[in-house]
């Protein structure tokens, strides 16, 4: 079993951080092996930022994504680059609030309120990532929403941990069905 | 010590860590009993000085952050002088101002450790992109004759050994060593397992026994070659310069003195080869092609030689994890019987010229490379591969 997951959008958005606590769920507690790489720019901030995820139970080499089994895109530009290299049977999950599908005949794509959810309970789209990665794993299995919990505690300090816990319990709650890709 | 690679097992690891290499880099200096640290952080290697910042004052150590990188190096020569390990690490544009400081370290034969992570170059380049383009400025990038010692990794569990392995040499022979990493391997997460206390060896200093008030030449080898160090500042009175220098550590400009010390500055290292080469192979035994690489390149190249063993193709592999001095003899063994010998790196050949000068028939060498920034791709190696052999892509 191989999963290749890229999570793009800009930075700032916390994709990077979304992929690490994943990386870390499947590793600590799927008994599973990971390996997390990351692009970005100079900029601290608005440039693309790109994190790909490696799953598997079996030794990872190359630790790049080329072509993702699930490919998360948090914005237009992210979509437009990664929605046409997702492996045929994939799944692409974009944020119904910042981008617009394009009809696809080889994946699946879910458009859910990442950033409406968040907003209209917090004010403030800080936790949308943990939003995602809640929506993430009930659609996909990989890793249990428990692993994710104990993750996302051990991760954060008290500022955010509840908000970050509750963040992610609303995007478990977007999605009412998972589908297997493996 | 391996990391475990049966995952359903590993719950009963404590000591899994899924930590960038960066990180590792830091903690196993700190393992290596490293308690100083200089330097000045620059992308892709700021990770490194951020944790050790954190963690030094934990363990007593001291951490400075210094104006400059030829300062750092300055710093952690004067640091190890006075009896602690001491490391920086820098990328590229940092490593080109540290070169006189390195040259200074050679010649005073301070023991320290100097990690590069390599970003896209020349100049500032390409900050947050990944390249192999040090690979010859570690070897040559300081003037006048000399040696060193290069030590790099493709996973974060040898990187961990690796970095204690460089501080390990950098006391047993004095001298600096270049733990060389790229922003792959720098950034990148992965596990490692976390050694228990006193699970790798590690090399103290060699201190002299000459006691206090009585006269200790700096210089002076003992019968095994080697020269025990005084604590600058402490028993001793000594002279430490840059110039070339006789046993009191006096400069001198006699022709023999000059001679035996560029002798003995090189052969200390190239002499001591066996001791100093760690490598990995795989499958090499019966290969027609040998891919040699070293760094973050050789995880593509051990994934794309998996595939194409996968597919009954006799394919090999040779990971170099000592750079410098370079394994000639182990090369040119291990691959004579092979039909073609791709080097697989992210510069525009730098080691398949070590490579070529290495092996007989050195027509068979062919290079896998790319520049751009992005990590080389297993398909980008397997369409070298297809048409070495005349398929076409």
């Amino acid at each position: 079993m191989i999963q290749r997951f890229v999570f793009s959008g800009t930075g700032g958005q916390g994709v990077i951080t979304a992929a690490i606590v994943l990386a870390e769920a499947a590793l600590y507690y799927g008994e599973l092996n990971a390996v997390q790489t990351q692009v970005y720019g100079p900029e601290a901030r608005g440039g693309a930022a790109r994190s790909d995820v490696i799953i598997a139970d079996a030794e990872i080499w190359f630790p790049k994504v080329l072509e993702p089994n699930v490919a998360i895109c948090l914005g237009q530009q992210a979509y437009d680059r990664f929605s046409g290299v997702v492996r045929p049977g994939g799944i692409i999950i974009v944020d119904s609030h910042n981008v617009r599908l394009q009809k696809t005949i080889s994946s699946r794509q879910f458009q859910l309120p990442f950033h409406e959810t968040v907003m209209t309970e917090y004010g403030t789209i800080q936790a949308l990532n943990m939003c995602m990665l809640g929506a993430l794993v009930r659609l996909i299995p990989i890793v249990s929403p428990d692993a994710m919990r104990q993750v996302i505690s051990d991760r954060f300090d008290e500022r955010f941990r509840q908000t970050n816990l509750s963040a992610f319990e609303l995007g478990c709650n977007l999605v009412k069905e998972s589908v297997r890709t493996f | 010590m391996s990391a475990p690679t049966r995952y359903a097992e590993r719950k009963a690891e404590p000591n899994i860590r899924f930590l960038q290499g960066n990180e590792v880099c830091a903690e196993a200096a700190i393992y290596a009993g490293m308690r100083f640290f200089a330097g000045y952080p620059i992308t892709p290697s700021t990770e490194i000085a951020e944790r050790l910042s954190e963690r030094l004052p934990q363990v007593g150590g001291t951490f400075i952050q210094m104006e400059d990188e030829i300062a750092s190096l300055a710093a952690v020569i004067g640091a190890s002088l006075t009896g602690l390990k001491s490391m920086t690490a820098t990328s590229g544009p940092g490593f080109s101002l540290m070169q006189e400081t390195l040259g200074y370290a050679i010649m005073t034969e301070v023991p320290c450790v100097i990690v590069d992570v390599q970003r896209g170059g020349p100049s500032t380049g390409l900050p947050t992109h990944s390249s192999q383009g040090d690979v010859m400025q570690v070897r040559w990038g300081t003037h006048g004759d000399h040696s060193i010692v290069c030590l790099t990794a493709s996973n974060h569990q040898d990187l961990f050994e690796m970095v204690i392995d460089a501080f390990n040499i950098a006391e047993t022979f004095r001298t600096p060593v270049v733990v060389l990493i790229d922003e792959v391997v720098a950034h990148m997460r992965e596990q490692v397992r976390m050694p228990e206390e006193g699970e790798i060896a590690l090399t103290e200093r060699l201190v002299t026994a000459v006691p206090r008030d009585v006269d200790y030449h700096p210089y002076f080898p003992r019968e095994d070659g080697r020269l025990p160090m005084s604590n600058f500042g402490g028993d001793h009175r000594y002279n430490v310069t840059g110039l070339v220098h006789d046993m009191w550590g006096f400069p001198s400009n006699k022709p023999n003195v000059a001679d035996e010390l560029i002798h003995h500055l090189i052969h200390k290292i190239e002499n001591r080869k066996r001791m100093l080469v760690r490598h990995k192979e795989y499958n090499v035994d019966g290969a027609e092609i040998v891919l040699i690489s070293y760094g973050a390149t050789a995880r593509s190249a051990r994934h794309i030689m998996e595939n194409r063993r996968a597919v009954g193709m006799a394919v090999g592999m040779i990971e170099l994890q000592t750079l410098w001095p370079f394994p000639n003899e182990l090369i040119r063994e291990r691959c004579k019987d092979a039909d073609y010998i791709v080097v697989v790196e992210m510069n525009m050949g730098q080691m398949v010229h070590q490579v070529e000068a290495a092996v007989d028939r050195p027509h068979r060498v062919f290079l896998s490379n790319r520049v751009d920034g992005a990590m080389i791709t297993p398909n980008n190696i397997k369409n070298l591969i297809r048409v070495i052999q005349g398929k076409g892509v």
